[in-house]
């Protein structure tokens, strides 16, 4: 569906040589402005509605979170959490989606060329002609984002618009907030902004207000501004210092290269014995007694 | 000119071979999503799905195949101290000087060593197949079992397949022992050089 | 509104009570939010739920559902008791300085003149005094026991913050806390916005709810100030327009009241409308009624409506009782009503005590129903389950359903909260044997002439006259429409001959301002002697000469407050703050230079806005700001108009879960509003704390419109099924689990749903008892693409405001247990 040439694309899944890196396209952010969000989930249903999706009617489960998880069809979702101490009861609002991670776990993660990429302007998105559905994907992100399709096995997420953006508007769900709490522009312009923006709330009163742009993933295309930003945990479990997982990162970095050369050598080593030593021949016997 | 021993029967032959091809093929489609520069394996199942659908079934018949063998030649592969000092003196057998070595019975220490291997790496590669099989059962676990279940995946793979081509290459280095598992019998020479305590049982029956 | 949405950006502190902006106005919240962060307003909620709109703001205070007059009383008497009052304004601008009927009195939860048989108030006493030129007489020291502001002073001294606390549930400090948010206010360089809603309105003493609010705002000086204003939030895109046009019978087209049966003649009922200025140098308006309703009459009758017949008064119907809707619907439920046309209405969904709506229908010979959508009144009587448990072949009435239109499927107008009225294009034909709603009720119109043509019944004239002059007699175009409602100069519209004019020469042409067959400019151009008609005479200006200024999209703003004077028409005039005149000093100085209005420039009132005054009345002419009261200034004391008292006093819900009303516990008959009228049988319907342990109230979700959209996917996914709300302390006691189903009783009906289990509804302390609250979310029904649900006025109590008759939705008695 995306517009982009090849040369847009600069990293690749299960590519092992540098993709185009001639671009120097600037890079874009979102940013979300955790004080201005009124949970109403106008983003949700702009985000269906641009990508032709259809959320089944669920139930109700007790929360306000509807669905109660993200979903192939639901590439965002508001998540609520009511977060009480002895001064204040806070009802955290936060739009959950994919955070375009400048080092996407999800592409180190994804066995199949192509099937992940990353643009020059900093989103990650999934090529789903080139999924095969195994979900490596989700191990592999931090912020546990993509969902198979039991329809079709193949791995969606937010693509952050790319269709739209490549063609200078704005994603779907910005067009769409009604307070303002969803922006969009250059990465460095929403990070300018966000830490204005956290700036603000501090004079406000709220201490501990601070850009999420975690550097465990090289920062992300998608940003918070949260008015307790030293604890994200408390929006719903967003990770305080999102990484890879090391175990991720171990299967899919030095493991790769270490298991192949361990089998290359091995039989390496079989064949430098037989030519070494010889057949062992019970007929001949050539023991050396 | 001695009569042949039977070593293998022929149920315990086409056990063997059911658990060799699925092996091949788990392997390979295994292989294809373990490293970029094998990809082109998925070429051999069809496509990138066709393989991610087609390794766990494969997985499946090789792992119970193997269930079946493992009950077939456990009580041959207990280790005695005789087999700890064959595995002490390897550069010996390695060097193919194997009247250095205790007499070995059925199996030696080596192939007992490599027997349990991969009875530890099948149950693993199973278990945690399970925990990550899209999309049957994938959807159901916390993150962090996914996690270590891909990477233990990966790693008693590699473990297993490294066994295996120990396994392989030492049914070419020793010469008749193929057809052992092809014919499903062995020359007595062969028997008598390789396992003569297992020479003279079967010559005492 | 009598401020504009966007006019919230100028705020320095936002007041969300009474409703739930960032729910159920999420694309207006916008405005709050940029208050927030561009002039660092402070935003304030009070409600007895932690909302989404608390979730967002500086301060959050809870308070028990039905108490917001006791609140607002205690905040009166905070600021009074402190001082913290606006003093100039209050005098100048409000009748503070007037002096009341010493006969007066309030006593013990009464006012003066109550009759507990009628249940209404002889409101002779709630007078001024006059002077021997009949104007009100004042004292501008404010210090007579009899003026305005003593007697204020007096009756809310009583609500103290520890009785305050008492009543409403909320901690001591907390309502203190807001308290002075609020008064903070009070100084000319800050300004207070009042953001409320349905969670005012639909309650036992709705009115007296924004009253109290709007005395605050007086007190304040906040009125007539950009980021001011008592700013009532609509709930439909065009419900300001119905109210606007008349849906209803209390009142026509423009807000003139209707005719009642005392009414007799056309004289009579203009001079009870047309009041005499109460002081010197007033502009009161409404001196003009006479002008606005014969032009009414002239667009309705057209060449029909004569002097000879006194403009077709005869014709207008005349009330003989309540006309509002739970009194329609008693009616229909006694049996006493025949057939009934429900247009763009869902009444057993919206109108409480489903059960009675059901029976009522059921005495019905014929329905009709006019919508879009499947609605439930439509199905009535199909047997949904335990959703609508009916036998359908018990009920014989005859149910007719025409398709209309939804609002993307026709052109015309909106009129939003902010008074602006906006063209819309169609955007889609409407489907199927779909008509939009005009061309139902001409053809409707049309039918019915034609029979009475044919076989001419009783009073066939005021149907036969009517003026149907459209194009497509079947199709009035919305351009037709909004012209004749903007109204046209039938002849040529002279100049008044000013009596201070030296005389002209004879055989001077009088001066035209508005030639014969024009489009009229403004409701200045309005006479009463048949020579221009115009249907509604606040819209007059709105498709003038200059066109259809509907539909105007100018962008630029240029004073920077957001007023956009070129975006659509704002009633009055075009005006987007009322009352603006107040937003200056009594010398015509803006009181902050930050936010200028308009001022007096020595020679006319100008500015960002179209003055709420005559543009040449200066200051020295004394005339007061609110030029709609004959008394030239705001009412802090409402003589006449209330229902239930000249003060908002605070009564109990009439489902109340302490039973007695604190401020008068001595007075059984003033527990709760004691005029508020009660149906025959519908006393018995309410429910005793006893029983029904629980304060029980209903809202809305930002997911959701009303009944509507459950009938989409998209809305119905992010919102799918049915729940209520209860706090974890009451889920506790009951044993609930967040999920679990339970099963809600009021004394008129059960409903089951999913329970949400909350930190956000608190357990509130009244009184040394623990009230806790359950909250009920609408929109579900057994209707739609969502699932099935329980309507929730299953639950809800057959009373009504007793000004308004908006039924009391906010606050009843529930039980509550595990399903």
């Amino acid at each position: 569906m995306t517009m982009q040439t090849s040369m847009d694309v600069t990293r690749r899944s299960a590519t092992t040589t540098p993709s185009s890196s001639i671009r120097e396209t600037p890079k874009v952010a979102k940013l979300i402005d955790e004080s201005k969000c009124i949970g109403c989930k106008a983003c949700q249903v702009a985000c269906q509605e641009w990508n032709d999706l259809k959320e089944d009617i669920g139930m109700n489960v007790g929360v306000y979170d509807n669905p109660a998880d993200l979903t192939a069809s639901s590439w965002t979702l508001m998540r609520f959490a009511e977060v009480e101490n002895e001064t204040r009861l806070d009802w955290l609002i936060r739009k959950d989606g994919c955070m375009h991670c400048a080092d996407p776990g999800c592409l180190k993660a994804c066995p199949s060329p192509g099937a992940i990429v990353q643009y020059a302007n900093g989103i990650v998105d999934f090529k789903q002609e080139n999924c095969i559905g195994c979900g490596y994907c989700v191990t592999g992100c931090p912020f546990d984002i993509p969902r198979i399709s039991k329809k079709d096995s193949k791995a969606y997420k937010c693509t952050l618009c790319s269709d739209r953006v490549s063609v200078g508007l704005e994603p779907a769900c910005v067009k769409t907030c009604p307070t303002g709490a969803i922006v969009f522009g250059g990465k460095d312009e929403m990070v300018a902004y966000g830490e204005k923006r956290a700036g603000e709330l501090k004079e406000r009163g709220y201490q501990k207000a601070a850009l999420y742009n975690p550097a465990g993933v090289g920062g992300t295309h998608v940003m918070y501004v949260l008015r307790h930003g030293d604890k994200p945990q408390e929006y719903s479990g967003l990770p305080a210092d999102p990484k890879v997982s090391p175990m991720v990162s171990l299967w899919k970095g030095i493991a790769k290269p270490l298991g192949v050369a361990a089998m290359g050598l091995t039989a390496l080593f079989a064949f430098l014995h037989y030519v070494r030593v010889g057949p062992n021949d019970a007929e001949v016997d050539n023991d050396k007694h | 000119m001695a009569k042949d021993i039977e070593r293998y029967n022929e149920s315990d032959r086409v056990n063997h071979w059911v658990i060799a091809i699925t092996f091949v093929l788990a392997a390979l489609s295994g292989l294809a999503f373990f490293h970029p520069s094998f990809y082109f394996l998925t070429n051999l199942f069809g496509g990138g799905p066709w393989t991610r659908i087609l390794h766990p079934f494969i997985g499946l018949i090789m792992f119970f195949a193997f269930v079946s063998m493992a009950f077939r030649f456990a009580h041959h592969n207990k280790m005695t101290d005789s087999d700890k000092q064959w595995l002490s003196q390897w550069r010996d057998a390695a060097n193919n000087e194997e009247h250095k070595l205790p007499p070995v019975g059925r199996y030696n220490g080596g192939q007992k060593v490599l027997f349990w291997v991969m009875v530890a790496c099948m149950a693993i590669l199973f278990a945690t197949g399970l925990l990550f099989w899209q999309p049957w059962f994938a959807g159901n676990q916390p993150i962090w079992l996914v996690r270590a279940a891909t990477l233990l995946h990966a790693v008693s793979a590699l473990v297993l397949i490294i066994g295996v081509m120990v396994h392989i290459y030492a049914a070419i280095w020793v010469k008749g022992t193929m057809r052992g598992m092809m014919q499903g019998t062995v020359t007595d020479k062969w028997a008598k050089k390789h396992h003569p305590l297992w020479h003279k049982e079967m010559s005492e029956k | 509104m009598t401020n504009h949405w966007v006019d919230i950006k100028n705020a320095d502190l936002i007041l969300i009570m009474g409703g739930n902006a960032a729910e159920a106005h999420p694309c207006g919240f916008k405005w709050v939010t940029e208050a927030m962060q561009h002039r660092k307003a402070k935003l304030v909620v009070v409600d007895p739920r932690y909302t989404r709109s608390a979730a967002v703001a500086d301060y959050y205070a809870p308070l028990r559902v039905g108490t917001d007059i006791a609140f607002l009383a205690g905040v009166i008497n905070h600021m009074l008791s402190n001082n913290k009052i606006h003093a100039e304004y209050v005098k100048a601008y409000t009748n503070a300085t007037f002096l009341v009927n010493p006969d007066f009195k309030f006593d013990n939860g009464f006012f003066s003149g109550y009759s507990e048989e009628k249940r209404t108030y002889d409101k002779s006493t709630w007078a001024y005094q006059r002077g021997k030129d009949d104007f009100v007489l004042v004292d501008e020291t404010m210090q007579d026991p009899q003026c305005v502001f003593q007697l204020m002073k007096k009756h809310y001294s009583r609500y103290t913050p520890e009785l305050v606390s008492k009543i409403t549930g909320t901690p001591k400090e907390q309502f203190l806390k807001v308290a002075e948010y609020i008064a903070g206010t009070h100084t000319p360089d800050k300004v207070m916005t009042i953001c409320y809603a349905l969670g005012w309105t639909q309650h036992t003493v709705g009115s007296q709810n924004i009253r109290a609010m709007a005395m605050i705002q007086l007190l304040l000086g906040n009125m007539g100030r950009a980021g001011g204003g008592v700013n009532a939030l609509r709930g439909h895109a065009n419900v300001q327009g119905i109210t606007d046009m008349c849906a209803y019978s209390e009142v026509l087209p423009g807000y003139l009241g209707a005719p009642g049966d005392g009414d007799v003649d056309r004289e009579t009922y203009l001079k009870a409308r047309t009041p005499k200025p109460l002081r010197p140098n007033q502009m009161n308006f409404p001196q003009n009624f006479s002008k606005w309703h014969t032009s009414l009459m002239k667009a309705w009758y057209g060449a029909a409506a004569t002097k000879e017949n006194d403009f077709a008064y005869d014709w207008l119907p005349k009330r003989d009782t309540a006309y509002d809707s739970l009194a329609i619907f008693d009616r229909m439920f006694q049996g006493k009503v025949n057939g009934f046309i429900c247009q763009g209405f869902n009444p057993i969904a919206a109108i409480p005590n489903k059960k009675k709506l059901g029976t009522a229908f059921a005495k019905l010979k014929y329905l009709v129903v006019i919508d879009p959508l499947r609605t439930e009144t439509a199905e009535f009587w199909k047997n949904y389950g335990a959703f609508n448990d009916v036998d359908p072949s018990k009920i014989q009435t005859e149910v007719f359903r025409l398709p209309s239109s939804c609002f993307a499927e026709e052109t015309g107008t909106f009129t939003n909260s902010s008074r602006v009225i906006a063209w819309k294009q169609r955007a889609v034909e409407p489907p199927g044997e779909a008509k939009v709603d005009s061309e139902i009720t001409a053809r409707l119109f049309l039918k019915l002439r034609a029979m009475y043509k044919a076989e001419p019944g009783a009073f066939a004239d005021a149907i036969q006259n009517l003026t149907w002059t459209y194009a497509n007699a079947n199709m009035p175009a919305p351009e037709e429409l909004l012209r004749e409602i903007n109204g046209r100069a039938i002849e040529d519209v002279l100049a008044p001959v000013d009596p201070k004019a030296p005389p002209v020469p004879k055989g001077t042409p009088p001066t035209v301002l508005v030639k014969a067959g024009e489009q009229l400019p403004g409701f200045a151009m309005l006479r009463d002697d048949g020579s221009t008609a115009c249907g509604n005479w606040i819209y007059a200006g709105c498709f003038s000469q200059a066109g259809n200024l509907t539909a105007r999209r100018d962008l630029a703003d240029p004073s920077g407050l957001g007023n956009y004077p070129g975006w659509g028409f704002s009633w009055p005039a075009n005006r987007r703050v009322l009352y603006n005149r107040a937003g200056a000093d009594p010398a015509g100085k803006p009181w902050d230079a930050s936010r200028r209005g308009i001022a007096w420039n020595g020679k006319a009132w100008a500015g960002v806005d179209v003055p709420d005054i005559a543009p040449a009345l200066g200051p020295e002419s004394g005339a007061g700001p609110f030029i709609m009261t004959p008394e030239g200034v705001a009412r802090l004391f409402a003589v006449g108009l209330m229902n239930e008292g000249p003060f908002p006093e605070h009564y109990e819900p009439f489902e109340t879960p302490v039973g007695t009303n604190l401020m008068c516990p001595t007075n059984p008959k003033a527990v709760s509003n004691p005029a508020a009228r009660v149906f025959k049988g519908d006393l018995e319907q309410f429910g005793k704390a006893a029983e029904f342990p629980y304060a029980a109230t209903t809202y809305r979700l930002t997911e959701h419109h009303h009944f509507w959209t459950k009938n989409s996917i998209s809305n119905s996914s992010v919102q799918p099924a049915q729940f209520i709300e209860i706090g974890t302390e009451l889920a506790k006691e009951k044993g609930i689990h967040n999920g679990d189903m339970v099963k809600v009783k009021s004394m008129r009906g059960e409903i089951k749903a999913t329970c949400v289990v909350t930190k956000r509804i608190k357990g509130l302390d009244v009184n040394g008892k623990k009230v806790h609250h359950v909250g009920i979310p609408i929109h579900w029904g057994f209707i739609g693409v969502a699932q099935n649900g329980y309507l929730s006025n299953t639950l809800t109590p057959y009373v009504g405001d007793a000004n308004s008759q908006t039924p009391e939705f906010k606050a009843f008695l529930v039980n509550i247990e595990k399903a």
